[in-house]
């Protein structure tokens, strides 16, 4: 017997969309990836402001490339002040 | 928002501390400046906690509630193309009867998205009555040219002589026939008690304006250029730098009103053209670099075509700066 379907019964009111979309990875569009050179990075966060995906984050100290989301648009490598990006391909 | 009040300046190490309130996950085409547009506005919110946010349907809108995800953590609400603001002014009311049973004791900052198909065509009626009614919101309106999420349509946004797939190029047409609405000034005409014009590449700006939207009591509207690479046919990094010409040539120049001076103020970005004007780019140096205005360049290059953009572009920068007292 196949599995039964969920019937509109199962679905939340109203279409609700309830779970994270960061359960979804974007990482897998990607086909190239943001290489940082840590030396000349002034951490200035002009990347994270302007990364479509917040897929850049900051722990207080320094940036960090989460390649789980990132889609490899390459606006941050485009936007970086000191052209410490290179994007890489994949 | 008199003089008096000290304005907020977003700080990029202060708010890169703060949750995003839209996430990663979403399925915005890769380099998708909306994706950083909205961003931005939910890290300029006064009371992230406290905000509900009512959507228009649109690329913004689809790509980040794909059933059963969320990119959203704040409240949000999505039902039709043409409603948002009126869905905005319903939880209002519902919010204000509640308190008044005294159910609550607070109501939420209310803050809208729509799309330039929304924004300055379908959805013109609702924000016009909600405007009028004096609701507390901030209309943020998206504008990427186009009816970019079913395909690429000419909306009332999309500049004359642009390619969309309603807006054919070929012998007897060179892409739209008509100019753009000046929605912005449609709306400011409203008397509403903010209103501005923005770009997702000038952040600062853009953020400031989100607060100042949000803080003052009354309706708020956000006109923000926000490309589309699918569209404008540029390549996908150059999303803001395609934002930020579109400043520095004042084809899309940066403004507030302000309700309680009746005032049009330009922003600082924009100010600097005004005063000296010397600086100011050819919109031609906009126009080549896209696909959709190829037909300008190549085969043969329209003088004809690029002065008429030119001169629609300098007219519309002349009345702003009347407006605002620089011209
Ligand atoms: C009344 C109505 N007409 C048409 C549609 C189909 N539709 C969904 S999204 C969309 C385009 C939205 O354009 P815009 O507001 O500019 O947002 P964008 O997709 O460009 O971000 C259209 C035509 C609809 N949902 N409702
Ligand atoms: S924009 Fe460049 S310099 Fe600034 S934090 Fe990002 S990588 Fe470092
Ligand atoms: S390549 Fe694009 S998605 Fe990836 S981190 Fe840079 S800006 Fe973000
Ligand atoms: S079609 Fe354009 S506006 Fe829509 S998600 Fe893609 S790049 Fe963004
Ligand atoms: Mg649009």
């Amino acid at each position: 017997m196949p599995k039964k379907l969920p019937g509109s019964k199962d679905i939340p009111p109203a279409g609700v969309t309830w779970k994270p979309a960061t359960e979804y990875r974007t990482g897998d569009w990607r086909s190239k990836r943001p290489i940082r050179d840590e030396e000349k990075c002034t951490r200035c966060l002009t990347c994270w402001i302007f990364c479509p995906d917040a897929a850049i984050s900051w722990d207080g100290q320094d940036i960090h490339f989460d390649l789980n989301y990132c889609k490899g648009c390459g606006i941050c490598a485009e936007e970086c002040p000191v052209n410490c990006i290179e994007m890489e391909d994949e | 928002m008199t003089q008096e009040t000290p304005q907020w300046r977003p700080r990029l190490k202060d708010i890169a501390n703060q949750e995003e309130l839209f996430t990663s996950g979403q399925r915005l085409c890769a380099g998708c400046p909306a994706g950083s547009m909205a961003r931005m506005a939910m890290h300029a919110l006064p009371r992230p906690k406290n905000t509900i946010v009512s959507q228009a349907t649109g690329c913004l809108e689809v790509a980040s509630t794909i059933y059963p995800y969320t990119a959203w953590r704040v409240p949000w609400m999505h039902s039709l193309f043409e409603n948002a603001p009126a869905n905005a002014s319903g939880i209002e009311a519902a919010y204000k009867a509640r308190k008044r049973q005294g159910l609550e004791d607070d109501i939420p900052d209310l803050l809208v998205f729509s799309g330039d198909g929304s924004g300055f065509d379908i959805g013109v009626q609702a924000a016009s009555g909600a405007i009028e009614r004096r609701h507390n919101f901030l209309y943020i309106i998206y504008d990427n040219h186009a009816y970019q999420n079913t395909g690429i349509q000419r909306s009332g946004a999309t500049p004359k002589y642009a390619w969309t797939t309603t807006s054919e190029v070929g012998k007897k047409e060179p892409g739209k026939l008509l100019w753009k609405k000046p929605i912005a000034l449609v709306y400011a005409a409203h008397d509403p008690a903010y209103c501005a014009t923005a770009s997702v590449y000038h952040w600062r700006d853009f953020m400031k304006k989100v607060r100042k939207g949000m803080e003052v009591e009354g309706p708020a509207v956000i006109h923000v250029l926000s490309p589309c690479h699918r569209n404008w046919r540029y390549p996908e990094e150059q999303g803001m730098q395609m934002a930020k010409l579109a400043v520095e040539t004042c084809f899309h120049p940066l403004w507030e009103y302000e309700g309680e001076t009746r005032k049009y103020i330009l922003s600082a970005p924009s100010r600097v053209f005004a005063l000296k004007p010397e600086k100011k780019k050819p919109v031609e140096e906009w126009l080549e670099l896209q696909g959709r205005f190829r037909h300008l360049f190549r085969p043969k290059r329209r003088d004809d075509l690029i002065a008429d953009f030119q001169r629609l572009t300098d007219e519309d920068w002349a009345f702003i700066q009347k407006l605002s007292n620089m011209g």
